[in-house]
């Protein structure tokens, strides 16, 4: 008896706080769809106004632009370095591997505020004025350490023996990296950039401290007391976009698995 | 699974299979060196940088946000005067904000990675679920909590109706609510390195829990847990660190009040409006320090080597 409530509770446990998890989203998406222009939490029927004219609100879109670009340029900064980090770490034994290490994980041992005042204390001491490229330097450092991670594991999950074959067939160490090494190193890459650019597009605290007079998408938000029902807009279709590409590379890989005959 | 990145699926791998051994010494350095330098140069010169504002001076008639360099160490004691209670503030919220996390998200991640095992499409479903709110905006899911808290909320409503709740006091601004919008943001962070480190957990340990007469929280408690240990500890530091320094559910238009004003939102404030650089700086070196101490101490503690 008492197994079989423990065998529903946990399932029950887990719906609610699910239900939890979605709350916000949902209230996100719904006020997207608000027809109160002005005062964005007071609730007054529905419209698709917001979503047909998002541009309206001022700057929005600028401030989108700005982070789907930072976004990208700090994700393949973030993306390369962080990818050959990951090979050295997982591949090769070296001196001071364990310092390397060390170091890539204080980056995430720091909180946000702190590397976001030191980049800005550096930046006033060498005089540097902050701008959209400052953004994009923060930006790829806290994504580096999450790139390391997540392409580390995948190198350490690669059979070393799929390299040997490579090698055995007359393969160069380039044809072996570039023909066996990275495609199957590419899912943990997908991943990782993925990752990169989430964090990037939705960061506020390093970036407000590093981005002088320009606007991202969170900080044009953080500028409204209440912000108007285009930003909920953005926010759900990034959101919509997102979910999307998730499921995408959850098929993908399966029907990769698939084919190549692998059981999960 | 494209996000279950912090802790990585391939740690045990990682334990398992040997580096090879140096070879081609000259590779490992070519991998190795943009990726350091550009920590060196983003990373660690800033910190140098943050120790010396922290170190800084005014001098005679210094206008607004100007210092010159300097070895002032009182600075360090005058902030802990001034800011103690934020210091304390932060840790305590960060503290209970963690707990709470790994007693909601720890579940979740037992559900994900051990139970929905044999549905493949639950349990894909269920980690796109966990990892949902990455991707709607911080600020505005934050908003949102606000509002369904706020005065006029339902919840608030229901909550006054009860009496659980005076009627003269409110669930937004409270340390109560900076808690739960913490606890909230963070839990992602909390289930995912436990989904990874429960996800390689052998079925077949817990059968021999049970073959050898061991109830299911006895299983739970000698087998499951320690083994998901590495997963426990990512997970708490993941969500501890950030929710540490973290000022946006603590500031004012968010979920808190100046009551409830964290070592982030005076570091915020002294930085970026009043320009007093030495001041934020040393908080900030403060913060680290902390944070750096408790993070080396838990980690030896729990016996978890490998993080990263």
């Amino acid at each position: 008896m008492r197994l079989s409530l423990g065998r529903w509770l946990l399932p029950l446990y887990v719906v609610l706080a699910f239900v939890f998890l979605v709350t916000p989203i949902v209230h996100v998406v719904i006020y997207s769809f608000n027809g109160s222009r002005r005062n964005n939490s007071i609730w007054n029927g529905w419209t698709l106004d917001n979503w047909l004219n998002v541009c309206d609100a001022q700057g929005i879109c600028e401030a989108f632009g700005t982070s789907v670009g930072v976004g990208v340029v700090a994700t393949f900064i973030a993306t390369v370095l962080g990818t050959l980090l990951a090979i050295a770490l997982g591949r090769y034994r070296f001196r001071g591997r364990g310092t390397t290490s060390l170091l890539l994980f204080l980056p995430m041992a720091t909180p946000e505020v702190v590397l976001g005042a030191g980049l800005a204390a550096q930046f006033l001491a060498v005089g540097v004025p902050k701008g959209f490229w400052t953004i994009v330097i923060v930006h790829a450092l806290f994504c580096l350490s999450f790139v390391v991670v997540t392409v580390k594991a995948r190198v350490a999950s690669l059979d070393p023996a799929l390299e040997e074959a490579g090698r055995d067939l007359y393969g160069s160490g380039s044809q072996v990296f570039w023909r066996v090494t990275l495609p199957l190193l590419t899912p943990g890459i997908v991943a990782a950039a993925l990752l990169s650019f989430a964090l990037s597009f939705d960061d506020f605290i390093i970036t407000k401290f590093n981005a002088g007079q320009v606007t991202t998408f969170p900080l044009w938000i953080y500028t409204k007391k209440t912000p108007p029902a285009e930003a909920n807009v953005i926010a759900s279709a990034i959101f919509v976009l997102a979910i999307v590409a998730v499921v995408v590379v959850q098929v993908v890989a399966a029907a990769r698995r698939k084919r190549l005959g692998i059981v999960p | 699974m494209a996000f279950a990145a912090f802790g990585g699926p391939g740690a045990a791998a990682a334990a398992t299979a040997e580096p090879a051994p140096l070879r081609k010494g000259w590779i490992a350095i070519g991998l190795l060196a943009p990726g350091l330098a550009y920590l060196l140069l983003f990373f660690l010169a800033p910190l140098v940088s943050l120790l010396l504002t922290s170190l800084q001076v005014a001098p005679e008639g210094a206008g607004k946000g100007e210092y010159v360099p300097g070895l002032e160490w009182g600075n360090y004691a005058q902030v802990i005067a001034a800011y103690w209670p934020h210091i304390l503030r932060s840790l305590g919220y960060a503290l209970i904000a963690t707990v709470l996390a790994l007693v909601i998200g720890y579940p979740i991640a037992y559900f994900i990675g051990v139970t929905a095992r044999r549905w493949p499409l639950v349990q894909a479903l269920s980690l796109t679920l966990v990892i949902a709110p990455f991707f709607i905006s911080f600020l505005l899911r934050t908003l949102a909590w606000k509002q369904l808290l706020g005065d006029n909320s339902w919840i608030a409503q229901t909550l006054h109706g009860l009496g659980w709740l005076p009627a003269s006091e409110n669930i937004v601004g409270t340390p109560f609510s900076v808690v739960f919008g913490l606890t909230y943001n963070f839990i992602p962070f909390m289930v995912l390195p436990i989904y990874a480190s429960l996800e390689r957990l052998d079925r077949r340990y817990l059968e021999a829990g049970n073959d050898l007469y061991a109830g299911p929280s006895t299983t739970f408690w000698r087998v499951t847990l320690p083994l998901s240990m590495p997963g426990v500890v990512s997970g708490t530091l993941l969500t501890f660190i950030p929710a540490s320094g973290d000022y946006i559910n603590a500031s004012q238009i968010y979920l808190g009040s100046p009551q409830t004003a964290m070592v982030g939102n005076v570091i915020d404030r002294t930085f970026l409006e009043s320009q007093q650089y030495p001041v934020a700086a040393a908080l900030s070196a403060l913060l680290m320090g902390i944070i750096l101490v408790i993070v080396a101490i838990y980690v030896r503690r729990s016996g978890t080597e490998e993080l990263l």
